[in-house]
């Protein structure tokens, strides 16, 4: 395919690494000739220095024979202007990121106005995925598939769980019966566990299942998720607006610190039904007198990284027991899971997959990534072309390092054994290591022999 | 430096280099001048060398830009130093020092010889002396890209290091893809170029070596008295409509190609081009015209394959300029030094860069009339940035103190000042002949091994652009904790 990524920044350049390594034509537009250096030394990407809404810009990187264009400035304005042009010029497909807050109620009619096939905000889509970890609180990371049916927790394995020093085949049947550890990172490597597989203290285990059963999971192996019913959040950011407006809804009790008089004044006009504090969420003498050590859960979403990560560790010292921080520099990620923080968000990234998962295909249901997609949970359904339906997994002659993680039929959700089989119109949610798949066909070995 | 991966990259090349001997065996053994065995012999000197290389195992390292330096510079000293193993082996050429010149000078596509006799040559050694201008027109390294399945995201440092130019780019995401179109049109232009030789007169045999000559901008000939032993026009004509085409820009032959036929137009290099040739031919035709030739026509058809011959590096001759007067042998002189364009295979400064020089010259003159305004230098639409100017104005001045040098050592030989200058102007801009004694009528055979060894690394310097080869003679560009 033929991609325009228009912007250079940390979004268009992972956006850029991920979709010229898997074999796409790259082409990025920057303004700034230092953003387009790093691209053009690391990357197999063409380089373009101009401006995205500049139409001679646009026609010398050939936008009429492009397939898809990515408009991921820093400006929302830019980018609606960026994806118009592009359309009118020929260009198939167009995706913008659009993060006003102010634009979050219009985004429809935009979509419709512009011809944008996606719109991307990636502050609400965190936003979104912070309420889906506090709802799992013992989960460093939640993940939904078929629409929620089927969660996939990322749970760090600590000395306390049962799970823990035996072979996968041999945890009883009672705690293992409807879930399945699919995939485990240990040291920063990603392991697809079989039967004979150990886990020890510190690997982060994937668990995929019903919401019922990884809550019984969690039961079992004694963690007991309990249920969070008041946060604080630091920093009011775009973020932090559409985390309070969805955590209220939920009925959970929001308190806010944020450092700017101004902006507390607008915050609290913006959310009537939060606590804001004016205040430096670093004091530990405020977080104190604001009662810290009776809150479920607190989440550092200032613009610093590093003022986010002190806050975290501050306050899980002080006992807080659900703690998240939002860092933005990609490349830290591995070193911060080893501080001690339960969650980290990364509102760069989940932007990057979100994208993927549309370049990569119609097919494709839901994508989740796990360390710069060393391993991918793929779901996907399966239609009449499927060469895999109507045969027993275990005759499918699956390549090592790919499962098919859960089936998820009308009603049910199974987690699939050798004797089961996949039927049309199924949803198959496929753990893959290495391997890019956009194609219930790619996971089975070519039997004409390729590779 | 990852050594490893460099070791295996230098050994994938010189596996390149033995398979591009057989087309050369392939002569050998048809025209059977006793030199297939050299071939033969040097193809498996070569691939034995660099067949166990290939195989190192490197892992995921990949290459930086300090990787394809190196790569690049050691790459074309092997291809030279391999490369002259047939002339060697049989025996074509005694020495070895002058078997390490001739075939440098046929990689970097200068076309200076020491050969006193070519036509007594066997055709085997022949062809393989041309086919090094084809091979190092394009690039060895490009051609290596082209063949391989991606090396990988740093292959584009490899690239840069080796295209001319001052930012070489790709003209697709794709290095590799990048690398197969240039070798496409090259493809293209040698095979029009065979065809059309062939129908002017000359024998197959001729009109391929002629063409690599050309098409690398190189200027081998197969001929004691290069282009001008035929004294046939129209091949005149095809070779300096040929040259000039090759002395441009591969990039806009490729929007061309594609369907854009005015590109060249709308492109700043390619007029300055254009208009440096027409200027420099209109000049030397009024100087020639009554003291050298009695007919215009004569004047304009010398002086026109001459300017197109020497700007673009090429280096053939159709009559002995030595004859010529002091204007007009000036006038080649500096275009030695202005070269090709951008992205061709032509060598010497290249006229992008003289075109920003110039500009830099008029905004340092306007800034003195205003000394607060902001001028931006600006090249086609857009505007230049600090950055590339102030390496090109690095790289002008370091051409010429490397020229300045190499004079200096050629002066021990003691020759005359023609021969002294312009043998180093001739070679390090890839050019070939000069004037006095290496002019088109002579060659370098007489000059001394030291002058022989200088004027080689002033080859290889010219086609690489200085960089690669001045920097691996750093020691701390081979450290691996530089600081």
């Amino acid at each position: 395919m033929k991609i325009i990524i228009i912007g250079a920044g940390k979004v268009g350049y992972s956006l850029a690494e991920s979709l010229s390594k898997s074999n796409h034509d790259v082409t990025i537009i920057d303004r700034s000739p230092i953003a387009l250096g790093k691209a053009e030394e690391n990357l197999e990407v063409l380089c373009i220095r101009g401006s995205g809404v500049s139409t001679g810009i646009l026609m010398e990187a050939e936008i009429g024979t492009a397939d898809l264009l990515i408009a991921v400035t820093n400006s929302d304005e830019v980018n609606m202007v960026c994806c118009l042009t592009a359309k009118k010029l020929g260009v198939k497909q167009t995706i913008a990121r659009i993060r006003d807050p102010e634009y979050a109620n219009e985004l429809s009619i935009l979509k419709e106005e512009l011809e944008l096939d996606l719109i991307i905000n990636p502050e609400q889509t965190a936003a979104e995925e912070i309420v889906n970890v506090l709802n799992f609180p013992i989960a460093v990371n939640v993940e939904n598939f078929a629409k929620g049916r089927v969660k996939m927790v990322e749970i760090k394995a600590t000395e306390d769980m049962e799970v823990i020093g035996k072979p996968l085949k041999d945890i009883g049947s009672k705690l293992m019966s409807s879930v399945l550890i699919g995939v485990v990172v240990r040291n920063n490597e990603v392991i697809i566990p079989n039967g004979e597989f150990i886990i020890q203290e510190n690997d982060n285990m994937y668990v995929i299942g019903k919401p019922s059963s990884l809550y019984s999971f969690c039961m079992l192996s004694g963690k007991a998720p309990h249920k969070i019913r008041n946060v604080m959040i630091e920093g009011g950011g775009r973020i932090s607006i559409y985390l309070a407006n969805l955590l209220t809804e939920m009925g959970i009790k929001v308190k806010l610190i944020e450092i700017d008089k101004e902006k507390c004044v607008r915050l609290s006009e913006l959310l009537p039904g939060a606590l804001i504090i004016n205040g430096d969420g670093t004091d530990e003498e405020l977080l104190k007198s604001e009662n810290i050590s009776d809150i479920d859960g607190f989440i550092a979403m200032t613009g610093m990284d590093e003022e986010n990560l002190m806050s975290a560790l501050l306050t899980k010292r002080i006992g807080v027991k659900k703690v998240i921080a939002k860092v933005s520099r990609v490349n830290y990620i591995s070193i911060i899971k080893s501080l001690g923080i339960d969650s980290v968000i990364n509102p760069k990234l989940i932007t990057t997959n979100h994208i993927l998962r549309f370049v990569r295909g119609n097919n494709i249901e839901s994508l989740y990534r796990i360390i710069e997609g060393q391993a991918e949970i793929t779901e996907l359904i399966a239609d009449k072309e499927s060469k895999i339906i109507n045969t027993k997994i275990k005759r499918l002659g699956l390549p090592k390092d790919v499962i098919i993680a859960t089936i998820v039929r009308k009603k049910e959700v199974v987690i699939p054994h050798g004797n089961d089989i996949i039927r049309e119109g199924d949803r198959v949610i496929v753990i893959s290591k290495n391997k890019k798949i956009s194609n219930l066909n790619e996971i089975v070995i070519n039997p004409a022999g390729g590779v | 430096m990852n050594f490893k991966v460099v070791l295996k990259i230098l050994g994938i090349l010189l596996v390149c280099e033995a398979l591009l001997m057989l087309p050369s065996l392939g002569v050998a053994a048809y025209y059977g001048g006793g030199d297939a065995w050299a071939f033969a012999l040097s193809f498996l000197i070569t691939g034995l060398t660099g067949v166990p290389l290939s195989f190192i195992k490197t892992g995921k390292k990949r290459i930086y830009a300090r990787d394809g330096f190196a790569i690049v510079a050691l790459g074309w000293i092997l291809l030279s130093f391999f490369g002259s193993l047939p002339f060697y082996i049989s025996g074509a050429i005694p020495s070895f020092i002058d078997c390490f010149f001739e075939t440098s000078s046929g990689f970097t596509t200068t076309g200076a010889s020491i050969l006193t006799h070519i036509e007594d040559l066997p055709r085997g050694i022949l062809f393989w002396r041309s086919f090094t201008h084809w091979v190092g027109g394009m690039g060895v390294i490009v051609l290596t890209l082209a063949i391989l399945p991606s090396v990988g995201a740093g292959s584009v440092q490899m690239m840069k290091a080796e295209s001319p130019g001052p930012n070489p780019g790709k003209i697709v995401p794709k290095v590799g893809e990048t690398a197969k179109i240039l070798y496409g049109i090259y493809i293209i232009i040698t095979i029009v170029e065979i065809i059309l030789l062939k129908i002017a007169g000359l024998s197959y045999f001729d009109a391929a070596i002629h063409t690599f000559g050309t098409v690398g901008t190189g200027g081998f000939s197969n001929m004691n008295s290069s282009v001008g032993s035929y004294n046939n026009v129209p091949v005149e004509i095809i070779i300096t409509i040929f040259t000039f085409i090759c002395g441009a820009n591969f990039s806009l032959h490729y929007q061309v190609l594609k369907g854009d036929l005015k590109a060249p137009l709308k492109d700043d290099e390619f007029r300055f081009y254009s208009g440096v040739v027409i200027l420099s031919i209109i000049l030397i035709t009024i100087n020639l015209y009554g003291s050298v030739f009695n007919s215009l026509w004569e004047s304009l058809r010398h002086s026109s394959f001459q300017v197109v011959t020497i700007i673009s590096t090429t280096g053939y001759s159709t009559t002995n300029t030595e004859t010529w007067g002091m204007f007009s042998k000036i006038i080649l002189f500096m275009l030695m030094f202005i070269g090709g364009c951008a992205g061709s295979t032509g060598g010497a400064i290249k006229n992008i860069r003289f075109l920003l020089l110039f500009k830099v010259m008029k905004r340092e003159l306007l800034q003195i009339m205003h000394p607060n305004a902001v001028y931006s230098i600006r090249f086609g639409k857009r505007a230049v940035d600090e950055k590339t100017i102030s390496e090109v104005l690095g790289f002008f001045f370091m051409y010429m103190v490397i020229f300045i040098a190499a004079v200096l050592i050629i002066s021990f030989d003691n020759l005359d000042w023609a021969t002294t200058i312009t043998s180093v102007a001739a070679t390090l801009g890839n050019v070939g002949p000069g004037f006095g004694m290496v002019g088109a009528a002579g060659n370098y055979s007489a000059l001394s091994v030291l002058s022989k060894i200088v004027l080689s690394i002033c080859m290889l310097i010219g086609r690489l652009e200085i960089y690669p080869i001045l920097l691996i003679t750093m020691p701390s560009f081979w450290r691996r904790i530089n600081i």
